[in-house]
């Protein structure tokens, strides 16, 4: 049962992730792909692709049978799920095996084992491995709080809410079983302790059909956002050898409980608490994810084993790897996503400018210590709205957990990352943050962490940015092509520039001159050289190079002091093309769900207008302030990005447009 | 002999007091009334033009020091230059609210003729930022009658296929309102511009009816009812907005040589030492290779040579031959010590002839104290070839562009091609002086003359009482003879930094080449 073409019913990044292992291996390589993501590299890199028309998951990469069809056509012989989509559908692993294809993953009755979050506790419970009891919300008391409601089918933190107090549970209970019911076709939900201060750690295991369990160590995955991991890390920190053994060893319990076979995650929560006895720490079984995971690549940093080799090789009816017993070093993963982190974490879409992340590997194992990056997306890629907004998954193997930190602090630092709005700042602060350091990690963390951080001195950025687009206009002009930029044989005004943070914030203007000798500011600021995609300025004798990337009228900046990207304002404004003051405008592409104000009726600021879906999410559309509201969408409406949903005119009468008519 | 040192300090002591007077013409109507103007939401003539030209693109001001030492304002309540809207070269007037409400006075009108001028011989669209309240009244027996010439010169333009727009911004009234009536494209900005002929008091007392501003000529009664406005701006910025649009669509493209595209190098040597070059004393020679090293395109792959030097053996006061400035080539004439013989003449004529052959535009660098008296060279028929030099400057057809370095003197300044000679341009380093004679020389030939009267009348000469009116003659020659003076006067384009000739020479070069350059093979009879 040797397998020699893998078919990857996946996108992004893990498909990429399978592709790299197939190739050294000598197996050939599918890719199946949405319309939405025919430009992205796991298609082209892939040997053969295949085309699952539409967008939206449930037409394309949740289509069981169309992804069976194309390995049957592309002559696969086995099919990699990946993580997510149709990793944990045990009816799929049903029917690939049925086509007569080789799955890559546990049995599907392992699957089923697992899937009801309810029913693997209590076969966990008898297996021997720690579980916490679960509460009945009927029966709950005070004393329960504070406690976690969750879904029983599915993960990723969806249909997953905490209560703190007694009378918001039946409606949190309410809220995350319609949550699970929209996401997961399955409205069961349960009740269970909630850990304040709680880690989230889980243990690597690989299983094989000749009874073998390898017990790959622990990840700490406790810094989330909204219980999405953000940072990976392996071995985890600051734990007693008893309570990482009484992982490990429940983990193995798990796995031999129902015979897994392949790569596989045990869950625990684990919470310590220091007493005057000493340090006392609670563990307790969460889920078993039975599937890759995405953060698997600080396991293979430590470990030096190549998690897809195995799932292919124990596929294949081979042994699970030998292993050794202990990480060697640290290793810490973060997952770049394209959100706005200060803005809700708000998911970005549009096309990703530059993307040039300064790691030396990508996809590969890891031979000394190092960077690794695994990327989904290239320069130029468009990040659209129907998927998971991660970008990238950036990994570094050192010596000891500091070095591990600081090497990947560096890396995310000097990366250029434009276009889109992403969680790289947040990141970066984290991988610096002392208590992070010292170990303190929670999944709680993230809640209480300055997500906007500190506003750093763009300046200099700004300047570049100018001087940039400066250069760049001189070498498109038509006539006059030698006349230094902004010549005046009379200086009567400086030149003006307005630049708009694509990060938000003001709008600046920058005020600069030019002339004989160059470029020049009110300042003492020098502009050492200039080309439209290289500025150095001296600031207070100190040189800084920037690295400017122009995009139409907008500039990505980076240097050494840190990154920026503007839109440079026109000077004028087509008064035809303006939008009148009080209009709502899309915060990003999506569907108008609801509509919850009359046109042209009176509302109160902070009133919800309407509701637009967009990334999975609802945003609220709120009245700014007193007025009357005009609606300028319907209901089921699609809109993109800016497009006007709702004018509210502040002044009593309706607007009137005799002008433009 | 001056040192580089003196040079420089002397140099730049001139270009401090150039900018000094400059900032009297950008202070407009001072503080004050750039206040009050801006209070009333409007932008100065400079910001107006700032806004109209293409970001990051050269603007070369024009006569800024018009009206210098006159009682009028410097600047003379207008702003003149050559600006580049949407890629094309274009000849922009700004009137200067700030100054007694734009109102135009005898320099207003020179300046403005020196720009059309300059409009219609290098093919420029013109933009007229209005905003006047026409003419400043005490002075109108200096500017009614030829103050038509300006609206003349509008629709010439026009009948030449050289579109002309206006932008109204305020006041347009009386004769003003045929500057937006003649002109091609009339944008007019809402509830600011007023154009009518009279106003309400003169309606009244010419017919007795009563009227207010905005029905006889405010911007949304011209838009909507007489048709004078083509476009109604919401504001001056679309105002400005809409005339950057109307000179996109004006379909120009350069009728002369083409040079987009060509690359060229900097000059061989810094232009920083054009500071170290001028003696303080004009007596004292430069040599002006020195000069073009350092404004003259250097060696590339376009360029072998940075000065091809034509008979540099022969009549070696004045230095001729090719160069490139911003990839253009020009033919240079260069006067070297100072005084023209006949050889120089002679060898100038024939090097004007050599650029009208083959249509490459000319450049004179002036330092002249004029062509050479005394029996010797007057016997030799000095008077024939400077008239040979002078019939070829006149009659030539190949664009001239003149640099005003140092010394001007007698009709040197005509053979080099002075004001009167019609060159495109002519700029001046504040290093020159021009004049009939030396002061000193005048003040002399002053006092020869008195004494021969004197003694032809048999009164014997007060040498003594004489020094105070040579002393008082030499004063008032040497002010007339500084370069704001005569720059107030219109009599050339305006004093630049000597660093800025090169930029000033590449944009008036790209900007002849709007039109054919052609030379000629017609000239007058040549005395021989």
């Amino acid at each position: 049962m040797t397998i020699t073409r893998i078919l990857v019913a996946n996108r992004g990044e893990i498909a990429r992730r399978v592709f790299t292992t197939a190739r050294r291996l000598g197996i050939g390589t599918v890719a199946v792909y949405s319309d939405a993501d025919s430009g992205l590299p796991f298609v082209s890199e892939a040997d053969l692709a295949v085309r699952l028309p539409g967008n939206s998951p449930a037409e394309t990469y949740l289509r069981g049978d169309l992804i069976i069809d194309a390995a049957r056509r592309a002559g696969a012989d086995a099919i990699h799920p990946g993580y997510g989509f149709l990793s944990e559908n045990a009816g799929f692993a049903r029917a690939v095996i049925a086509a007569g294809l080789t799955w890559i993953g546990p049995t599907p009755e392992s699957i089923d084992a697992m899937g009801s979050k309810i029913a693997a506790k209590e076969l966990m419970s008898a297996a021997g491995v720690p579980v916490f009891g679960q509460i009945d919300p009927a029966a709950a008391t005070e004393a329960d709080l504070p406690m976690l409601v969750k879904a029983s089918a599915g993960g990723g933190g969806r249909g997953m809410r905490i209560v703190r107090s007694l009378a918001d549970l039946p409606g949190e209970v309410e809220l995350a079983s319609n949550e699970a019911a929209s996401a997961f076709g399955d409205a069961t939900v349960f009740c269970e302790p909630y850990l304040e201060n709680g880690r989230h750690v889980e243990v690597q295991v690989v299983g094989d059909t000749h009874g073998n369990v390898l017990v790959l160590g622990e990840r700490d995955c406790s810094l989330q956002r909204r219980h999405q991991k953000v940072v990976e890390e392996a071995p985890a920190p600051l734990l007693s050898d008893e309570v990482r053994t009484t992982l490990h060893e429940g983990a193995r319990l798990a796995a031999a409980a129902i015979s897994y076979v392949g790569a596989g995650t045990v869950e625990f929560m684990v919470s310590t608490s220091s007493t005057p006895g000493g340090e006392t720490a609670k563990v307790s079984f969460l889920e078993m994810n039975t599937r890759l995971q995405v953060e698997h690549p600080v396991t293979e940093a430590v470990f030096g084993i190549d998690l897809v080799e195995a799932q292919i090789r124990v596929a294949e009816g081979g042994t699970a790897p030998s292993a050794p017993t202990h990480p060697r070093g640290h290793a810490v993963e973060v997952r770049l996503y394209a959100e706005d982190p200060a803005a809700d974490y708000q998911p970005q879409s549009g096309v990703l400018d530059i993307f040039e992340v300064p790691a030396e590997l990508a996809f590969e194992q890891f031979a000394t210590y190092g960077s690794r990056l695994d990327s989904g997306f290239v320069s130029g890629s468009e990040v659209s709205t129907h998927y998971d907004a991660m970008l990238a998954k950036v990994i570094v193997w050192g010596p000891d957990r500091a070095s591990a930190f600081r090497t990947l602090a560096g890396v995310l630092e000097r990366a250029r990352i434009h276009g889109l709005v992403t969680n790289r700042d947040l990141l970066v602060r984290l991988l610096r943050d002392e208590k992070i350091l010292a170990g303190e990690v929670s999944t709680d963390f993230l809640g209480t962490f300055d997500l906007a951080g500190p506003t750093v001195g763009t300046s200099s950025a700004e300047r570049a940015a100018v001087v940039a687009a400066a250069e760049r206009d001189r070498a498109a002009r038509r006539v006059q092509h030698g006349i230094p930029v902004a010549w005046r044989n009379v200086v009567s005004q400086p030149q003006r520039t307005m630049l708009r943070p694509l990060a938000g914030g003001e709008d600046t203007e920058v005020l600069w001159y030019g002339g004989r000798d160059g470029y020049r500011f009110a300042d003492d600021v020098v502009v050492v050289s200039a080309t439209a995609d290289q500025v150095v300025l001296e600031v207070d004798g100190v040189r800084v190079t920037h690295t400017v990337r122009l995009i139409d009228d907008v500039a990505h900046v980076d240097s050494g002091l840190g990154s920026a990207s503007y839109r440079m304002l026109p000077r004028f404004v087509d008064p035809a093309e303006q939008v009148s003051a009080g209009s709502l405008l899309a915060p990003m592409p999506g569907t108008v769900i609801a509509v919850s104000a009359e046109d042209g009726s009176e509302v109160e600021a902070g009133q919800t207008l309407l509701v637009l879906e967009a990334m999975k999410m609802q945003h609220s559309i709120s009245a700014p302030g007193h007025g009357v509201v005009e609606i300028a969408v319907v209901v089921g409406q699609q809109v993109a990005a800016g497009d006007v949903l709702a004018v509210v005119s502040t002044d009593a009468e309706p607007a009137t447009n005799e002008e433009s008519a | 002999m001056t040192t580089e040192t003196e040079r420089r300090e002397s140099m730049l002591t001139k270009i401090a007091d150039l900018d000094a007077q400059t900032a009297l013409a950008v202070l407009g109507g001072g503080e004050r009334a750039v206040e009050r103007h801006h209070k009333r939401d409007k932008l100065l003539a400079r910001e107006r033009i700032e806004l109209l030209i293409d970001p990051g693109s050269a603007f070369l001001e024009l006569s800024p020091l018009a009206g210098w030492g006159s009682d009028f304002t410097v600047g003379a309540s207008v702003v003149t230059g050559i600006g580049v809207i949407e890629g094309v070269e274009c000849l922009i007037t700004a009137n200067d609210p700030t100054v007694k409400g734009g109102a135009s006075n005898p320099w207003t009108l020179k300046k403005g003729f020196r720009a059309s001028q300059i409009a219609e011989e290098n093919n420029l669209p013109t933009v007229a930022l209005v905003e006047s309240g026409g003419a400043d009244l005490p002075t109108q027996k200096d500017i009614f009658i030829p103050g038509g010439k300006m609206f003349r010169d509008i629709t010439r333009s026009s009948a030449a296929r050289v579109p002309t727009i206006a932008l109204v911004f305020g006041n347009s009234t009386a004769g003003g309102a045929y500057i937006p009536g003649m002109s091609d494209y009339t944008v007019m900005v809402k509830e600011k511009a007023k154009v009518f002929l009279g106003g309400p008091p003169l309606v009244k007392m010419a017919t007795g009816e009563e009227s207010d501003d905005e029905s006889l000529g405010g911007a949304e009664m011209h838009a909507r009812v007489s048709g004078l406005a083509d476009y109604l701006a919401v504001d001056e910025y679309d105002a400005i907005r809409i005339g950057r649009r109307i000179v996109a669509r004006l379909n120009q493209s350069k009728k002369g040589a083409a040079t987009s595209g060509i690359t060229f190098a900097d000059p061989e040597q810094d232009p920083e030492g054009l500071l170290d070059l001028i003696p303080t004393d004009l007596k004292e020679p430069f040599d002006p290779r020195e000069v073009i090293a350092r404004i003259a395109d250097g060696r590339s792959g376009t360029n072998g040579a940075v000065f091809d030097e034509f008979k540099p053996l022969y009549g070696n006061s004045l230095v001729t031959g090719w160069a490139k400035i911003h990839g253009h080539q020009v033919g240079i004439l260069a006067n070297a010590q100072g005084v023209l013989f006949s050889e120089e003449a002679q060898k100038a004529t024939q090097f004007i002839q050599l650029a009208n052959q083959i249509d490459v535009p000319l450049l004179f660098l002036q330092n002249t104290t004029g062509y050479m008296v005394g029996a010797e060279y007057e016997q030799g028929g000095i008077i024939k070839h400077g008239a040979q030099m002078i019939n070829a400057v006149s009659n030539s057809k190949v664009p001239h562009l003149t640099v005003v370095m140092a010394a001007s003197y007698g009709a040197g300044n005509y053979g080099m091609n002075g004001r009167a000679f019609d060159p495109r341009f002519l700029f001046t380093w504040p290093s020159a002086k021009s004049a009939v004679m030396g002061p000193a020389q005048l003040a002399g030939v002053l006092e020869i003359v008195a004494k021969q009267s004197a003694e032809s009348k048999g009164q014997e000469f007060d040498a003594e009482g004489f020094s105070a009116v040579k002393a008082m003659v030499e004063a008032q020659i040497e002010e007339q003879s500084m370069p704001y003076f005569l720059s107030g006067m219109v009599y050339d384009d305006g004093v630049i930094d000597p660093r800025d000739t090169r930029t000033v020479l590449g944009i008036c070069l790209s900007v002849i080449a709007n039109k054919p350059i052609e030379g000629t093979d017609r000239f007058g009879v040549f005395r021989m």
